[in-house]
């Protein structure tokens, strides 16, 4: 197998030919902050949060899907990334109801953490406050759009790690929405398995195990993509 | 069909031709004003008096002038009427012979017409649009039958040698993506016609496609020759539904001809065409979203490498063009690779189209030679302003593009020239504005359209353009203070450096080019600090407990 090496914030690191710079990274204990990423789907490059500069290329790069390379050099952490990242979250925050006192996930949600590990002390824009549903009518879970940062780990999981594709987005823009199916509350939905994965692979508290209360619903993100490797290597015991 | 059989059939339709043709505009511009009812009258004129062995009337596609029409065309002497009534079709068709008509004439030799140079545009006007023959007749499919006697690498080579460059907006070097395609092993590839034209003030694409669709064919054909690809897609935007049904039919009759399907020109070249209509949104005009939606999945972009060239339709080699970039390709390939280098400028070969729209007397499409100067194509061609009025400003590139103060009208139109002074080629919208037009709302319309336009993949594209949007509306209803101003360039630079796609990295454009141009526009609308926010200090500090 071929390996290659390259620099990331000044450190020497070795990666696997096709290796993403974030993979790369995050072996050699570099953390580079993401939020729709997830080990075991593949990537949409969507939230913008794992931007770096390489240097030799104009533009930003999401070190999700760039492949690392022989001798490239990478920064992570300038100035300006730390400031557009902080500004992402806040553009995140001004455009859902993310109330972290009321959620489910208090404690245990990706974008909290992101917001407290990058600084993000408030918001310097508006909030939108939009009108979003909440759809109860699953037997077991249950999915509060207000939460949702569209970051569409769930639609990733169901349809490549379930198979089921119950999950897509509708709409575009800052209407865009998820669905199940056509469009149906998600408890008559005809393809949902009610495995489970997508509430697992959600980062904040919009899709939750119904029943559970303020910072109760703590989730098990490692077990997909636990999960995908036992299936490629068939090996399901350590 | 065979080479003899192409020129049979430009010999029978030359032979048929009466002496004079009446010919009346039937593309979108002029049919919206009327002009099917217009060409019914003329036809039944000619019919009335006895004229039908010495003179037709025909419909015929766009001859530019769209703020004259319907606009008819009198051949060969040249007489040209516009805004045409049905009712003054009687007394065109008499004024042929001697008669009277109070049809208003339009002169053709005006800057408008003499200044142009059409390679795109050459038949516009002049053929029927609708009929395989009357393109044949003017040298049409002669450039494929040549193409197709040459090897495929030696295609791709003079479309470099030609120094073609993209016209969709990026100006991508066409003969290097061509290359890319041709280089990779061979197996299916597929060649895509990008006819998603979105840009509000942009109809190029259309009139292309409406005027000469088996131009469009005929590119993509010697395209998929040099790159060995044998299915083609032509992806237009459901809101151009005559373009849709002429590419239709043009399709069907190339077909039928000979001229697409199996063994074109009795060679082993074997080329399918299909319409992939839109669905009304401006990102699938990005390749990669374009091709997710011919794919039929839901249209939003993807994060490049790999290029389409490498990965594209059905993850094969795909090559994508746009509409005007095919369109050119058949007079490379009949005239040579040198004669078309040597239009334009160094960096910016060939001509242009340009939609001139605005506060501009004669609107309508131009074609002229990339390096002509803005000046040259607002003041001359387009005559200035309607009501004589100073320009202030000409917007290009539509939302991805620039406004451009009239200081810097004599800047020459090429992709660098552009560049450099913070807009853009773009696909070749070009919109005039006057003293009248206030410049934090045109930015602030071209926002509203990109926060709508967003297709919701990305954050900062998503919910930047709303935020930006929401600033603007601030600022122009006269709420907004230097804070938020400051707020509003540093918002720019997030969604331009970290959207996915060009779609959000273009969207801050028309703000950053006209702060840039107009400061005094938005100062003017500042408020003072201290009336619009509650002084900092009475933020109490959090303590964790």
């Amino acid at each position: 197998m071929a390996v290659v090496t390259l620099t990331i914030d000044g450190k020497p690191v070795s990666a696997r030919a096709g290796e993403s710079v974030l993979a790369a990274a995050a072996e050699a204990g570099i953390r580079i902050p993401t939020l729709c990423h997830l080990d075991g789907v593949s990537e949409a490059a969507a939230c913008r949060l794992c931007l770096v500069q390489v240097e030799g290329r104009g533009r930003l790069q999401a070190a999700c899907v760039t492949a690392a390379a022989e001798g490239m050099v990478v920064r992570t952490q300038t100035d300006t990334l730390r400031e557009y990242r902080k500004m992402i979250l806040e553009l995140l925050f001004a455009e859902g109801n993310h109330v972290c006192a009321v959620c489910v996930a208090n404690g245990n949600c990706e974008l909290q953490a992101a917001a407290a590990d990058l600084g993000m002390d408030h918001v310097r824009y508006p909030y939108l406050n939009p009108v979003r549903p909440v759809d109860v009518s699953h037997a077991q879970y249950a999915v509060d759009h207000n939460r949702c940062i569209l970051c569409t780990r769930c639609v990733r999981t169901c349809d490549e790690i379930e198979g089921a594709h119950t999950w897509d987005v509708a709409g575009r823009g800052t209407l865009s929405h998820l669905i199940a199916d056509m469009g149906q509350p998600w408890g008559e939905s005809a393809t949902c398995t009610s495995c489970g994965k997508c509430v697992q692979s959600c980062p904040t508290g919009a899709l939750f195990r119904q029943g559970s209360t303020v910072a109760e619903m703590t989730k098990d993100r490692e077990k997909l993509g636990d999960l995908v490797l036992a299936r490629r290597e068939k090996k399901w015991t350590v | 069909m065979d080479h003899d059989e192409l020129l049979r059939i430009a010999d029978a339709e030359r032979a048929k031709a009466k002496p004079n043709e009446i010919r009346c505009c039937t593309s979108s511009g002029c049919r919206a004003s009327g002009s099917a009812d217009v060409l019914k009258q003329l036809k039944a004129s000619v019919a009335a008096n006895g004229l039908n062995d010495t003179l037709t009337a025909v419909g015929v596609g766009c001859p530019g002038l769209c703020s004259a029409g319907p606009v008819v065309m009198s051949h060969p002497d040249g007489g040209m009427f516009g805004k045409v009534t049905a009712e003054q079709a009687k007394g065109i068709v008499a004024a042929l012979s001697g008669g009277a008509t109070d049809a208003q004439r339009i002169d053709p030799n005006q800057p408008f017409f003499r200044k142009q140079f059409r390679v795109v545009r050459a038949t516009a006007g002049q053929i029927d649009p609708e009929r395989i023959e009357s393109y044949i007749a003017v040298g049409g499919y002669e450039g494929l039958y040549q193409a197709l006697q040459k090897r495929p690498d030696e295609i791709v080579t003079d479309v470099t040698a030609s120094g073609l460059r993209g016209r969709g907006g990026a100006g991508y070097p066409t003969g290097l993506k061509w290359a890319t395609v041709e280089k990779m092993p061979p197996g299916q590839k597929y060649v895509i016609c990008n006819g998603d034209e979105g840009d509000p003030g942009a109809f190029m694409d259309r009139s292309v496609m409406e005027d000469a669709p088996h131009q469009v064919l005929e590119g993509m054909a010697i395209a998929a020759y040099a790159v060995g690809a044998n299915q083609g897609f032509i992806y237009v935007r459901a809101e151009y539904p005559l373009a849709i049904e002429r590419l239709q039919a043009a399709i069907t009759q190339a077909t039928k001809a000979g001229l697409l399907g199996a063994n074109i020109f009795q060679t082993p070249f074997e080329f399918k065409v299909e319409i992939r209509i839109g669905a009304g949104a401006f990102v699938c005009g990005e390749e990669t979203a374009l091709i997710a939606s011919v794919q039929g999945l839901r249209g939003t972009p993807r994060p490049r490498p790999p290029y389409p060239a490498e990965s594209g339709l059905w993850d094969r080699p795909t090559l994508i063009n746009n509409v005007e970039t095919f369109a050119t390709i058949p007079a490379i390939s009949r005239n040579g690779a040198a004669w078309f280098a040597a239009i334009g400028t160094d960096r910016s070969k060939g001509t242009k189209i340009f939609s001139l729209t605005g506060k501009v007397k004669n609107a309508g499409l131009v074609e002229v030679p990339m390096g002509t100067t803005l000046r040259a194509v607002v003041e001359e061609l387009g005559g200035g302003t309607a009501d004589g009025k100073a320009v202030k400003a000409v917007q290009t590139g539509g939302p991805s593009g620039g406004c451009i103060p009239a200081s810097l009208l004599d800047t020459p139109i090429d992709y660098e020239s552009l560049g450099k002074i913070g807009s853009i080629m773009g696909s070749g919208g070009m919109i005039v504005m006057d003293d009248t037009d206030r410049m934090p709302e045109v930015a602030r319309f071209f926002m509203e359209f990109c926060a709508d336009e967003s297709c919701g993949k990305c954050v900062p594209c998503r919910v930047g353009t709303v935020q930006l949007h929401g600033l603007l509306t601030k600022l122009v209803e006269r709420k907004a203070t230097r804070h938020d101003l400051d707020t509003l360039v540093e918002l720019c630079q997030l969604v331009r450096d970290t959207s996915l796609c060009g779609l959000g990295q273009s969207a801050p454009n028309p703000v950053l080019s006209t702060i840039r141009y107009f400061a005094a526009e938005y100062e003017a609308l500042l408020q003072p600090e201290e009336f619009a926010r509650p002084p900092r200090a009475s933020v109490i500090p959090l303590s964790v407990v």
